[in-house]
């Protein structure tokens, strides 16, 4: 048989049967991405919120800073993360070094600005159009910010899911942070990596066919998101 | 409605002395000089670009002058969270949440610092919504209603602050008529009530219908101020007398 084919055989013979291992990585790497999606969230819609509703020196700056740290490389931030986080570095103390919390905090740098950059964008989308009616209002900025997250949430919502579909799918900062150790800090990507090294690629193969399902359904549920969204709102 | 705020509080009288208004160092508004009393219809008028909305912005507080100052009755400058709370604006093009129609006007409702003798919130976004005849789209959601709707929606969330003065910006001119004479009718009836109503349009016969004093502007300055029974018939200034002309 050729050897694709007789990876995919071997790919759908694991998700059907639920074989454990299979089960055991996509699990963890479902909780370590959307642990770092709710704090990235929290942390970038704040941040993007701040940044649309008030106006400072340096704002520009701080603007182009944003969207340039979208597309800080994994690799650099696994890095930077490992420097930090290891014996000798300024947080090794805390022991978090090849730990699934080394991963979300790896992740978090990664997306949060994804999600910094591009609520800002929405929100002063909005905050161009409320604006003068929340200044009428009387309504402070703090307030009017947080009616704009409530008022954009949808939108908000799927920008969170954009990026639990960077978190799930990236690699390189978490085979730095994460040491891609079995059982303990083997996600997905890190171990499609490894298998494929190995020649496992059954394993490999349904992890793959597992990971763009995942990515799939976050675009589908994003999508029908919006749509809901502008069929009962407008 | 309109019940009467504290005298220190109180807006009316709002006198602009002397106010100017400049962007990027292009003059917009200069030597505003004029008084809003208190049970007063004021149209503003004038040409595209003449200056109306801003002077309406900057009456509103939403502006700060560059020059001169525009303030209370007691000489505070309008521009504060305090006094903001007795005046409302309406805008040309409603803004709403993504809400019921109930809720667009209990938000306004909520930001308002309610006096005791006022009903709670949520009877007074009803009660407001009752008063522009949408009591029965409440829970529809305020954005996919018509224009002249939403536009009514606004007036209601403007009518539930209580407000001494109503800014209306070109109110009906993105409406049909029809619509356009359901807001003339509330903002009759709000003046009515005691409401001190400032507005601006582009639209002679409306301001024909709902004026008791017309300020023309020409140029981002004031050409005159006239009582609209004498305006239409017989204006104080050249600029006035072209602008009647040109537009009757």
């Amino acid at each position: 048989m050729n050897p694709f084919f007789a990876a995919l055989a071997g790919a759908v013979d694991l998700i059907t049967h639920a074989d454990q291992k299979l089960v055991d990585i996509i699990s963890l790497s479902l909780k370590v991405s959307a642990t770092a999606v709710v704090i990235a969230s929290v942390l970038g819609l704040a941040i993007g919120a701040i940044v649309s509703v008030t106006r400072f020196t340096g704002r520009g700056m701080v603007i182009a800073a944003l969207n340039a740290t979208m597309g800080l490389p994994p690799v650099v931030i696994g890095l930077v993360v490992y420097l930090l986080l290891s014996r000798a570095g300024p947080l090794g103390h805390y022991g978090l070094l090849f730990t699934p919390p080394a991963m979300v905090i790896a992740q978090v740098i990664l997306i949060t600005p994804i999600i910094a950059a591009l609520s800002r964008q929405i929100l002063e989308d909005a905050w161009r159009e409320y604006q003068d009616q929340f200044a009428s209002l009387g309504i402070k900025n703090a307030s009017a910010a947080a009616t704009l997250i409530w008022d954009c949430r949808f939108s908000l919502v799927t920008i969170a899911l954009a990026g639990l579909g960077r978190a799930c799918a990236e690699v390189g900062a978490v085979m730095i942070v994460g040491g891609n150790i079995d059982g303990v800090t083997r996600t997905m990507t890190t171990a499609i990596a490894l298998e494929t090294t190995k020649g496992d690629l059954p394993l490999a193969l349904s992890l793959g066919i597992v990971l763009v399902a995942i990515v799939l359904a976050i675009n589908i549920v994003a999508q029908w998101l919006k749509s809901f969204a502008e069929r009962r709102y407008g | 409605m309109a019940s009467q705020p504290p005298a220190a509080l109180r807006l009316l009288p709002v006198r602009a002395e002397n106010a100017a208004v400049a962007f990027a160092g292009k003059s917009i508004l200069r030597g505003i000089d004029l008084e809003i009393t208190k049970n007063t219809r004021t149209v503003i008028m004038g040409s595209n670009g003449a200056g109306k909305s801003t002077l309406l912005r900057l009456l509103h507080g939403l502006l700060l002058p560059t020059a001169g100052r525009v303030v209370n009755a007691v000489g505070e400058p309008v521009a504060t969270q305090v006094l903001r709370q007795h005046d409302a604006m309406l805008f040309q093009r409603p803004v709403m949440l993504r809400a019921s129609a109930l809720d667009n006007v209990l938000y306004a409702a909520k930001h308002q610092v309610r006096g005791i003798t006022m009903p709670p919130p949520h009877v007074s976004a009803l009660n407001a919504l009752q008063s522009v005849g949408l009591a029965e789209l409440a829970n529809r959601p305020a954005r996919v209603l018509s224009g002249g709707e939403q536009q009514r929606v606004a007036f209601a969330r403007a009518l539930v602050r209580d407000p001494e003065i109503l800014y209306l910006d070109e109110p009906t001119a993105s409406l049909d008529p029809q619509s356009a004479r359901q807001i003339e009718t509330l903002i009759s009836t709000a003046a009515g009530r005691g409401v001190t109503i400032v507005m601006t349009t582009h639209n002679l016969a409306q301001a024909k219908r709902l004026a008791s004093q017309i300020i023309l502007l020409n140029d981002g300055a004031i050409a005159e101020i006239t009582p609209a029974t004498q305006f239409f018939i017989q204006p104080r200034s050249a600029a006035g007398r072209a602008f009647v002309e040109g537009e009757s």
